[in-house]
């Protein structure tokens, strides 16, 4: 069994107890513990299930590469799933449980799975749900969601109480990775004067080292470590983050970093995780490397563990993976598992070393002198064991398999193929690799780095992540990229001599199928050796499509410890060399982050930003349902206690046609052209002429882009002769203050012209009704009279002593005035005409009212009655089209084939026969089917509404030859697609046709 | 019917937040945008005569108390003065620029203003811009133009100590409830 | 993610500022112009693997279009220039053809 040491264990303070849960079990463990830790102290060695086929897994490795050890931590709003083991470190209460397996960890119905495993081959996804094809919706689909997915999904309504937030740094060097090679950088990186961040994943600095040993300048690793942190923690220039893993690189030296700042202490203030945006001049990778597997019979078994990790579990926090470990290499590292184990006082059977070297290495001979049996030459043959690991039958390497020499009973297997150099980061922005022969890696290509904004290499790759394997090669390194400022000569360590590793794709080289099929590649996908065999036979040849046909390196873990054996298995299948299969792409993040920590501050009030005009306290007071426009929001209706919202809408329709309505019109565009010509640039702007506009004069006005179609409408209030004032759309005003502003910088930058976008320094409120001139006679201040301010006239003067700027213009066909007040004085205005206008029977009214109003008069509206590729023309609007004019923006594309087809569909009003309000978007069907088998259509409905004012639905709507076509009745689909109304197509001004309320 | 004008409304009513800095919204302030060719003597004159302070160097922020110029743009300054004063430095302005092409436009009541006072406000500020915070990039008396998590912001130091934010007036609530998270106790980072 | 100097401003941009507006020096076609010229300018866009020329606004700044000759491919940006100009300015090709002979100088070597 697994257990704690008595001693030892340089990372857990065991003066501090701490208890946690696993699937319900309390356990206890140490401070400093990991989640994999503690559990492998508690004897814990069965965590989860694999993917496919549910195999019992266990703990592999020791950090970020872990495949296996996926959990789901912590419960209700805080639960999180698929979380690893072997990076949560251990705190007080934590709460895990394991994942994939139904009804327990220990009995899992879905392992069945495994005993049909040959029926389950690569591609089996995609040989198997092909036919039929009906069979898709309702057969298959739920099928594979149902055993899609690892962890269990975060309830639906659970909502994460933790905060987060995002971090912008800008930094001269950004060094990735706190371990020698990493601190040596940032050092010399430091020394230089430069700015330097230095991030580090894991809790500690050093990385390896202080596990591997080795002397640097006659100190222990684990010293070195504390004098270079020492030395860089005075330096003002030098930032140090741990906890903050650097997730990916990108263009112009941008990275970014997650630091989980309380994961670790729940209780703790502050945000949970932190997401640094960062901006390098350069960026340093002192990522390290990543132990290989060895892929042989069974070695999936919960007990088989990287050689690495049982070090580090052994040094770091004092657990035996079992009292009986079994060494198997094909390197020289591993020979430092064994020694540590011993030195810990646990037995090691046999080390199992796939070479035959001519002499005993250095390491090799320390084992020997301890006693160590080393079989050279030998393999596993296959493990023993069903949930865990019982025993090893070994066999010699050079055969098929089989062929057992001696079984030897052990609780734990300690692999290594070798070192894999994390590449990821120089990787995700361009960086090529290497196929290094002697050291048997890929590492970074130095000639083809990720480069930078001037074309400078932009990423640099130190350490063991630039395949350098002993600490001297790893200062050499380090001192080679970062010479510092007196190019300082690299520290030197103690002597290392290591033999050469063999490389070792299959264990044994020969297996046969029997052993393939148990020999795994990817743990948490359940890819074997085998089933990448067959994609290649299959024609899959391609390392980026076996991939996806077999799934390997597709999960969670994205293939740290899978990858280069499943591509040297690939390169073997097909007869070629490593370096011509080639890696797949690696991508961002390098390991899961945090959806909160990618949201940062976008999430609850500060989702998106929400704009707020200066009137709306007291609507939202005051029973405004909201509706979004654009960021803004506007009142849909202002409802009284007890009403409905149509019954809202009805009555502010109403009153606004017989009484007074009050519109909050402020989040209208207001854009100031001002100068020598503006009048020239406005007439190119927009489609009718506005320079013969008279100061004081008001006139209504359309914009189209370079492709004749309508962007925008408004008013146009020319203030003087070099000035004038354009109303925009709400949503249009930001878009059309940047469309005048390219015009204006980019082709026509010789006239005379500024812009000014004024929108948020008014309200803007609409009075609109029978008794609006009455309502601001009684408040007094200006003449309102229809000589003095007649329609499509402005003035300025003070409204109840409050300055204002009145139009007199109508977007509802009713007496109008839309009065501009400083945004800081428009609620006093506001509240000023609510009073006054009481006695005038004052209610406001929102938007969906305002789109009532304007429909019963056939007002369009950009939005509804265009999208995008509707021309004026298309809306009867050809009188607010200058023939006079021999250019404006879009008049050349209204000239194409297609803009003046005869049949385009144009503006008509549509009115039901049954009175009833037709479906918004409707289509007008007509006989036959298109290419397609769909039902031809001539005509849509962009507007549909019910007008109290004339108690029944109106509509406008777009149809082939519409105007030609008054008193016709076609048939639109309602939206169960068989059904259908019938409508008269009618002139779209179904109210007030002269004009006449307006005009008083 | 006549009132005597109260006191213009600002768009938060004066909100206040105390965590690792404090964050104020600032009273009414005067502001006038002028557009026009700044190497001008008149523009020059509309601009520094208001203000009382010369002509600012690109990206520039010369101010104290409710009076400063802010340089926006290579043909744009904003004008600052007291709130009240803003009419008759418009038609003061627009007088002096009578026969020259340019611009003058009130817009202090489209904007809001924010004071952030106390140690680490580079660093609150860096948790919601991506322009450079680091006290080369941004040293004080330079205004910076950027964006503050998703809207756009304007943004200077006068110490170390003290920042003033400039943005619209629509999206002040979402500007002040982001400083508020920012500064929020127990995240503070400590990188400037 | 890009950074692009805003040659209005002098500073270092970073392209969640700014406002990407497509190629660069187009010409404009309006009434009187062919049927295919008009569709070209609409339509045709170069597109290029390798040197391209385009606008960006500083939006969140100064509000200015600036030009920038950049390698679609690396991402190397060669300069950026004000808008008001018909063609790349001198000093810009300079640099382009510094850096591109100068690299091709590299990879000779």
């Amino acid at each position: 069994m697994s257990t704690r040491l008595a001693t030892g264990g340089r990372l857990i303070d065991r003066s501090k107890q701490q208890s946690f849960t696993f699937n319900g079990k309390r356990l206890t463990g140490h401070a400093g513990d990991t989640l994999a830790s503690a559990l492998l102290a508690n004897d814990q060695v069965l965590v989860g299930r694999s993917f496919k086929y549910h195999r019992p897994r266990g703990i592999v490795a020791s950090g970020a590469e872990e495949p296996n050890a996926l959990m789901g931590l912590g419960e209700g709003h805080r639960f999180e799933p698929n979380q690893r083991a072997t990076t949560t470190e251990l705190f007080d209460g934590l709460t895990a449980r394991s994942q994939n397996h139904w009804p327990s960890l220990e009995t899992d119905i879905g392992s069945l799975n495994a005993a049909l495993s040959s029926l389950l081959p690569a591609g089996f996804y995609y040989k198997t749900f092909m036919q039929p094809r009906a069979f898709w919706k309702h057969v298959y689909e739920p099928f594979i969601r149902k055993s899609a997915g690892l962890g269990q999904a975060p309830d639906a309504e659970a909502r994460d109480p933790d905060t987060y937030e995002h971090f912008h740094a800008h930094v001269d060097t950004l060094v990735v990775g706190g371990g020698i090679a990493g601190l040596e950088a940032a050092k010399r990186a430091g020394e230089t004067g430069a700015r330097v961040l230095l991030v580090e994943q894991t809790a500690h600095w050093g990385g390896r080292a202080p596990v591997d040993g080795g002397e640097i300048e006659g100190h222990s690793t684990e010293a070195y470590v504390a004098m270079l942190l020492a030395d860089l923690e005075v330096m003002e220039n030098v930032t140090l983050r741990s906890r903050c893993m650097a997730a990916g690189v990108y263009d112009h030296g941008y990275a970014l970093a997650y630091e989980r700042l309380t994961d670790h202490a729940p209780r703790a203030k502050g945000p949970r995780h932190r997401l640094w945006r960062i901006r390098a001049g350069r960026i340093v990778t002192a990522t390290g490397a990543i132990e290989r597997p060895l892929p042989f019979a069974g070695n999936d078994l919960p007990g088989v563990m990287l050689a690495s990790a049982v070090r580090d579990y052994v040094v770091n926090w004092a657990v035996s993976p079992g009292d009986r470990t079994v060494v198997v290499t094909n390197n020289d590292d591993a020979y430092r598992t064994a020694l540590s184990l011993r030195k810990a006082g646990l037995a090691v059977p046999a080390i199992l070393d796939a070479r035959v070297l001519p002499k005993d290495s250095p390491l090799m001979a320390e084992a020997r002198k301890m006693g160590i049996r080393i079989l050279q030459g030998h393999a596993i043959d296959h493990v023993q064991g069903t949930r865990r690991v019982r025993g090893v039958a070994i066999c010699s390497h050079a055969g098929e398999g089989g062929a057992v020499i001696e079984e030897i009973a052990c609780e734990a297997v300690a692999m290594s193929g070798g070192w894999s150099p994390v590449v990821h980061l120089w990787s995700h922005c361009g960086g090529k690799l290497v196929w290094d022969q002697t050291r048997v890696m890929f590492r970074p290509d130095p000639d083809r780095p990720p480069t930078g904004d001037r074309g400078q290499p932009m990423v640099h790759a130190v350490g063991a992540a630039n395949g350098a394997l002993t600490l001297q090669e790893v200062l050499d390194d380090a001192a080679r990229l970062e010479p510092g400022p007196k190019t300082r000569a690299a520290p030197q360590a103690g002597p290392q001599e290591e033999a050469p590793l063999a490389p070792v794709w299959m264990m044994p080289q020969g297996a046969s199928i029997r052993h393939r099929m148990k020999a795994w590649l990817d743990y948490q996908n359940d890819v074997k050796v085998s089933d990448v065999q067959l994609a290649a036979r299959e024609g899959f040849e391609s390392v980026e499509h076996a991939k996806r046909y077999t799934t390997l390196g597709m999960a969670t873990d994205q293939g740290k410890l899978s990858n280069i054996n499943g591509l040297a298995t690939l390169s073997g299948a097909l007869g070629a060399e490593i370096p011509q299969v080639g890696t797949t792409t690696f991508r961002p993040p390098y390991t899961p982050i945090s959806m909160g920590a990618i949201a940062g501050p976008a999430r609850a009030e500060t989702f998106q930003p929400v704009r707020e005009t200066p009137i709306h306290g007291w609507l939202n007071a005051n029973g405004a349902e909201w509706e979004p426009v654009g960021q803004w929001r506007r009142p849909y209706c202002i409802k009284r206690p007890g009403e409905s919202t149509h019954e809202a809408v009805m009555r502010e329709v109403t009153n606004t046609r017989q009484n007074l309505g009050l519109l909050d019109a402020s989040t209208l565009g207001k854009i100031v052209v001002k100068g020598p010509d503006a009048g020239r640039f406005l007439d190119m702007l927009y489609t009718n002429m506005m320079s013969t506009l008279k100061p004081g004069r008001c006139r209504y006005g359309l914009m189209c882009n370079e492709n004749g179609f309508l962007i925008d409408d408004g008013v146009v209030a020319r203030i003087d002769d070099e000035t004038f004032l354009c109303h925009t759309t709400t949503g249009g005003a930001e878009a059309i203050h940047a469309h005048m502003e390219d015009w204006l910088q980019c082709e026509w930058w010789d006239w005379l012209v500024y812009t000014a976008n004024v929108t948020e320094q008014y309200g803007q409120i609409a009075v609109v009704g029978p008794k609006a001139r009455k309502v601001l006679e009684a408040i007094g201040g200006m003449d309102v009279s229809a000589e003095t301010l007649p329609f499509m006239g402005w003035t300025e003067g003070e409204l109840g002593g409050i300055p204002v700027r009145l139009y007199r213009i109508s977007f509802s066909g009713e007496l109008s005035f839309e009065i501009a007040v400083k945004a800081g004085y428009a609620r006093q205005l506001w509240d000023l005409l609510l009073t006054v206008g009481r006695q005038f029977d004052v209610m406001p009214y929102g938007t969906e009212a305002l789109h009532i109003l304007r429909a019963e008069k056939g007002f369009i509206m950009i939005g509804d009655e265009t999208d995008g590729t509707v021309i004026p023309q298309d809306l009867g609007l050809d009188w607010a089209i200058s023939k006079k004019k021999a250019d404006y923006l879009g008049k050349r594309a209204q000239e194409r084939p297609d803009m003046v087809r005869e049949d385009r569909w144009k503006l008509v009003g549509l009115e039901t026969l049954d009175g009833s309000v037709l479906p918004d978007g409707a289509y007008a069907v007509e006989e036959g089917e298109n290419a397609n088998g769909q039902r031809n259509v001539q005509g849509r409905v962009t507007s549909a509404y019910h007008s109290p004012t004339l108690g029944r639905g109106i509509a406008m709507g777009l149809v082939r030859h519409g105007p030609e076509r008054i008193g016709e009745v076609i048939r639109f689909a309602r939206t169960d697609g068989t059904t259908m109304i019938e409508a008269r197509i009618v002139d779209p001004v179904f109210y007030d046709k002269d004009g006449e309320k307006q005009n008083v | 019917m006549s009132e005597a004008l109260t006191q213009p409304v600002t768009a938060l009513g004066g909100a206040r937040f105390d965590g690792l800095i404090s964050v104020r919204e600032m009273p009414a302030q005067g502001m006038i945008s002028l557009r026009g060719d700044l190497a001008l003597p008149p523009v020059k004159n509309a601009a520094t005569g208001v203000a009382g302070f010369d002509m600012p160097a690109r990206r520039a922020a010369q101010c104290a108390g409710q009076r400063g110029l802010l340089w926006m743009a290579p043909d744009e300054v904003l004008v600052l003065c007291p709130y009240d004063e803003v009419p008759a430095a418009v038609a003061s302005m627009e007088k002096l620029l009578f026969k020259f092409h340019s611009l003058v436009t009130d817009v202090s009541d489209a904007r809001a203003m924010f004071e952030l006072r106390g140690g680490g406000l580079r660093d609150v500020l860096a948790k919601l811009t991506p322009a450079d915070m680091s006290a080369t990039a941004l040293p004080p008396g330079e205004l910076r133009r950027s964006r503050l998590a998703q809207v756009p912001a304007a943004f200077w130091l006068e110490s170390e100590a003290r920042a003033q934010v400039i943005c619209y007036r629509s999206v002040a609530r979402y500007v002040f409830d982001l400083l508020k998270s920012a500064a929020r106790p127990g995240s503070a980072v400590g990188f400037h | 993610m890009l950074t692009l100097h805003c040659p209005y401003c002098d500073v270092q941009t970073d392209e969640t500022e700014l406002t990407p507006g497509g190629e660069a020096h187009l010409t404009r076609h309006g009434p009187g112009s062919e049927d295919d010229a008009f569709h070209d300018y609409l339509f045709s866009r170069a597109n290029p693997r390798g040197l391209h020329f385009e606008r960006w606004r500083h939006t969140y700044g100064c509000g200015k279009w600036f030009l920038a000759a950049r390698d679609t491919a690396t991402l190397e940006v060669f300069g950026t220039y004000k808008a008001q100009t018909t063609e790349p300015p001198q000093h810009i090709r300079d640099a382009i053809r510094d850096r591109q002979t100068g690299r091709a100088a590299r990879t000779a070597s």
